[in-house]
């Protein structure tokens, strides 16, 4: 019965390249594992359901296609039935389900230790801050925006003298610290997005949205906009660099601060207490 | 169906109609252009919806020959290939699949599979179709207006829509806004008639419970769509201040191209939960019909009553309700309070129950049946795994935390492609194939409906399937070029270019339909009244294809649902609904 031959491959076809594929999500370099898990959780039990479901409906095409003489039986309904498939249904959501949310709960609850850095994008380029020595990233407003001041922070705001700008550069992490990650866009939206990080999240103007993750291992990640920010969104790119604490101090103490770039107040050196970032 | 007791409407008389009140033509003009028949009504929604349909295909075309070889095709350059995003998008979702649906196969079924003459408000309908084809041909006129149509995405997500940055920002964005401002109101015109119509012109003995599925899913769908485009009306009206009067309903303090924005105040987020209280249920709008026009090809080409009748109503109602509290899932990563995410997953996932259970019952219609794998059934077996497949993909990006890493990627393109592009589509494909004898009276070429069937279907799949995978890895949609990424190795450039050339292929296969339609349409074979055996009222019109008020001089008297087939006793293996009851001997019958 071809029919039936060509649903069942199709079936058998769609398992073989899901666990031939080439195509995976990349190495993961964040605590994000957990998502991974429930992907997996995701991907074995809705497996089940398509391969069950069109193995079954094959099989009935292969058994009860039309031949002379045959007559379909009368079988309006069967309620035991209904109501055990709906129960089995419901078992199978719940197990995706559960999962499911105690991991976003987890993905909602920042650290109390987690450092808090900042992400500014902006047609079509991103831009990074980081707190000084006092722990605390200044505040802004996108009025303050200028060539001299690309981040709009507030001028009289103390805690913003030493923040670390890099504007449309690189952004460097240490391994294994938490880090809550804000977003601001200036112009339209944008999104975070770092395909090794999992965690993406939209950057609005008028808003700070954030997501946190702590880096497990280093190396070089490119940063993309998930976001459609207009013509040149596909263009619109950095690197994040995950380092030994060590390298990223040595980095870090390259950078320049908001009072350095601004040039007004008394320069000051950026020191960071150890840990700090 | 077994409760519905069955003496009381044995001595049913025939409605009596000596007087009706139709609107008559008296011209070729009112007859078949400005008529008020619900048949020519539907006949030109659906010629309409196929013709810009049509357009939103050969979109696609190029979007993929940039897609799978880029820097080969210079003429598409980024602000193009957004443009042609956008406009296949919006096209394909609302003024082919919404007006195809409702605007189609609900006015050419609804009045015949309830038993009525027409729709009950024949010149609001008529009205309906002409302010449908004024937004269509706005939406076209934003090809040819200065810098073109608008490159924002077909979710036109403020500020980017009305800003600089975004192709279209003149002048397409105000056109698409326009076209979908008269979209919704001539929709509207329409949908009254069919809610009304299935709820006050049912004929005698069309209990709702008698009603055909196909009917329910059209019905439900109006229903929907009658409360949800209110959502993108308004949306749109405030987006279009925005742009035009200067407005901030939307607007944030804001930098544009360097220079502090006029704008300030408003909040982006809330057109993005506009958009999508419309959307999602959009969603509903679409597959509603769809399902229940599935579950009748199912059942009448399997020669079998629809398993769990009862259940799939109550499906497609509970389906349809729910689909008003899960619009959020389609915002877990745009930055709302994120302790939303936790109700909309729990609403989407269980939004997952009612639409296993209609799966379930179609694969069961076809267990112990006499499955007719005519082309029409075909399409609904198809149906049945691109939907499958597609739904099951939901419940990844339906799961909170499943959708950040997925959200904004292939993966997303992939699953509403197949859940409500390719499945929708392929019974929009098969519907054809089944009601074309009633609508021409010729049927359609079989052969060729078997090639197009198995390139379409093949295809489709060949498509969407592995696109999932690039998704997984991370490759992110509307993305003119992936240029130089670490993690995209050469493959996924060479999967992208196996896509394109498929897309291709399933794209010039349509050619193939569309000459079937139009040769059959004189050669094809004589068709009869109800060439496949159907027992639901539209077959059984005393003319094929039925005349102006559908029923000549009386209307018809339902007995029976809508599924009595195979009934064990009966000389044949269907029993139109319209049949009376002979005598006992049938009583053990489903009535």
């Amino acid at each position: 019965m071809a029919v039936a031959l060509i649903l069942l491959l199709v079936a058998i076809g769609s398992v073989v390249f899901h666990l031939l594929s080439p195509w995976w999500w990349t190495p993961i370099a964040t605590n994000w594992s957990y998502i991974d898990h429930t992907i997996n959780i995701t991907f074995w039990i809705t497996g089940f359901v398509f391969t069950a479901v069109i193995v079954f409906m094959a099989y009935c095409v292969f058994r009860f296609h039309h031949k002379e003489g045959r007559q379909a039986a009368y079988n309006p309904e069967n309620k035991k039935l209904e109501w055990w498939l709906t129960i089995g249904t419901g078992i199978g959501v719940a197990a995706m389900l559960a999962p499911g949310l105690v991991v976003w709960h987890q993905f909602v609850t920042v650290p109390p230790d987690a450092t808090e850095i900042e992400v500014m994008g902006q047609q079509w380029q991103w831009s990074f801050r980081l707190p000084g020595k006092d722990g605390q990233l200044g505040t802004t407003d996108v009025r303050n925006i200028s060539s001299e001041n690309p981040m709009g922070l507030n001028r009289d705001d103390p805690h913003g003298q030493d923040d670390v700008i890099i504007e449309n550069g690189d952004l460097h992490l240490p391994i294994g610290k938490p880090v809550k990650v804000l977003l601001r866009s200036v112009d339209v939206l944008h999104d975070f997005y770092v395909p090794e990080f999992r965690a993406k999240m939209d950057m609005v103007p008028g808003m700070v949205t954030y997501f946190w993750i702590k880096p497990i291992r280093t190396g070089t990640f490119d940063v993309l906009c998930a976001e459609l920010c207009g013509a040149a969104h596909y263009q619109m790119r950095a690197k994040v660099i995950v380092e030994e604490e060590s390298e990223y101090h040595a980095w870090l103490e390259q950078q320049k601060t908001f009072a350095q770039l601004s040039g007004g107040s008394a320069v000051t050196k950026a020191a960071y207490k150890s840990g700090g970032g | 169906m077994v409760d519905i007791p069955y003496e009381g409407i044995i001595e049913v008389p025939p409605a009596e109609v000596p007087d009706v009140e139709l609107y008559h033509p008296r011209s070729w003009w009112t007859r078949y252009v400005f008529s008020q028949d619900a048949k020519v009504i539907a006949v030109q929604y659906a010629l309409t919806a196929s013709a810009i349909g049509l357009v939103a295909l050969v979109l696609s075309w190029m979007m993929r020959l940039q897609l799978g070889f880029p820097g080969t095709f210079s003429f598409i350059d980024p602000n193009q290939y957004l443009q042609l995003i956008t406009m296949h998008g919006m096209i394909m979702v609302i003024f082919l699949l919404t007006a195809l649906f409702l605007g189609g196969f609900g006015n050419y079924l609804i009045p015949l599979m309830v038993g009525a003459r027409d729709m009950v408000f024949p010149y609001v309908n008529m009205l309906s179709y002409w302010v449908y084809l004024l937004a269509v041909l706005v939406l076209a006129a934003s090809f040819f207006v200065p810098g073109g149509p608008t490159g924002a995405g077909w979710t036109l997500y403020p500020p980017q829509a009305i800003l600089s940055g975004t192709p279209g920002q003149d002048w397409g964005i105000i056109v698409m806004l326009a076209s979908l401002i008269l979209f919704i109101i001539g929709f509207t015109m329409g949908g009254l008639n069919y809610v009304v119509t299935t709820l006050q012109a049912r004929t005698r003995g069309m209990t709702l419970m008698r009603l055909p599925l196909t009917v329910w899913g059209i019905f439900t769908a109006t229903v929907l769509a009658l409360l949800a485009f209110p959502a993108l009306f308004v949306g749109s009206v405030m987006l279009l201040f925005d742009r035009l009067l200067g407005t901030s309903f939307f607007m944030p303090t804001l930098v544009e191209m360097g220079q502090l924005s006029k704008y300030g105040g408003g909040s982006p987020l809330l057109f993005q939960h506009l958009f999508w209280f419309f959307g999602h249920p959009e969603v509903y709008i679409v597959a509603l019909p769809a399902f229940g026009i599935v579950s009748d090809l199912i059942s009448t080409h399997a020669r079998k009553n629809i398993f769990g009748y009862r259940m799939m109503v109550w499906a497609i109602v509970a389906i349809g309700a729910l689909s008003f509290v899960v619009w959020a899932h389609h915002m877990y990563v745009s930055g709302m309070y994120p302790y939303f995410g936790y109700f909309f997953a729990t609403t989407t996932l269980i939004i997952a129950i009612p639409t296993a259970i209609k799966v379930y019952n179609w694969v069961l219609t076809l267990w112990r049946g006499n499955i007719h794998l005519t082309t029409p059934m075909l399409f609904a077996l198809a149906f049945i795994i691109t939907f499958v497949n597609g739904g099951l993909t939901g419940l990844f990006l339906g799961n909170v935390v499943v959708d950040v890493p997925l959200s904004d990627t292939m993966f997303v393109v992939a699953h509403f492609h197949m859940v409500m592009g390719v499945a929708p589509i392929l019974v929009v494909l098969g519907a054809i194939y089944h009601w074309y004898p009633k609508v021409t009276g010729r049927m359609l070429n079989d052969p060729l409906g078997k090639f197009h069937f198995w390139i379409t279907f093949l295809g489709a799949y060949l498509i969407f399937f592995p696109m999932h995978y690039l998704g997984l890895l991370g490759v992110p949609r509307r993305y003119h070029e992936l240029g130089e990424a670490a993690f995209i190795p050469p493959s996924a450039h060479t999967l992208n270019a196996f896509i394109t050339v498929v897309a291709l292929t399933v794209g010039f296969a349509q050619m193939v339909f569309l000459f079937n339609l139009a040769w059959s349409l004189f050669k094809g074979k004589a068709a009869g009244g109800n060439p496949w055996r159907a027992t639901t009222l539209e077959w059984q019109t005393p003319e094929t294809p039925p005349g102006h008020g559908n029923w000549g001089k009386e209307l018809p008297v339902v007995y029976r649902w809508a599924y009595d087939y195979s009934v064990p006793g009966a000389k044949e293996d269907f029993i139109p609904q319209n049949q009376p009851p002979a005598a006992r001997s049938v009583h053990g019958a489903m009535l």
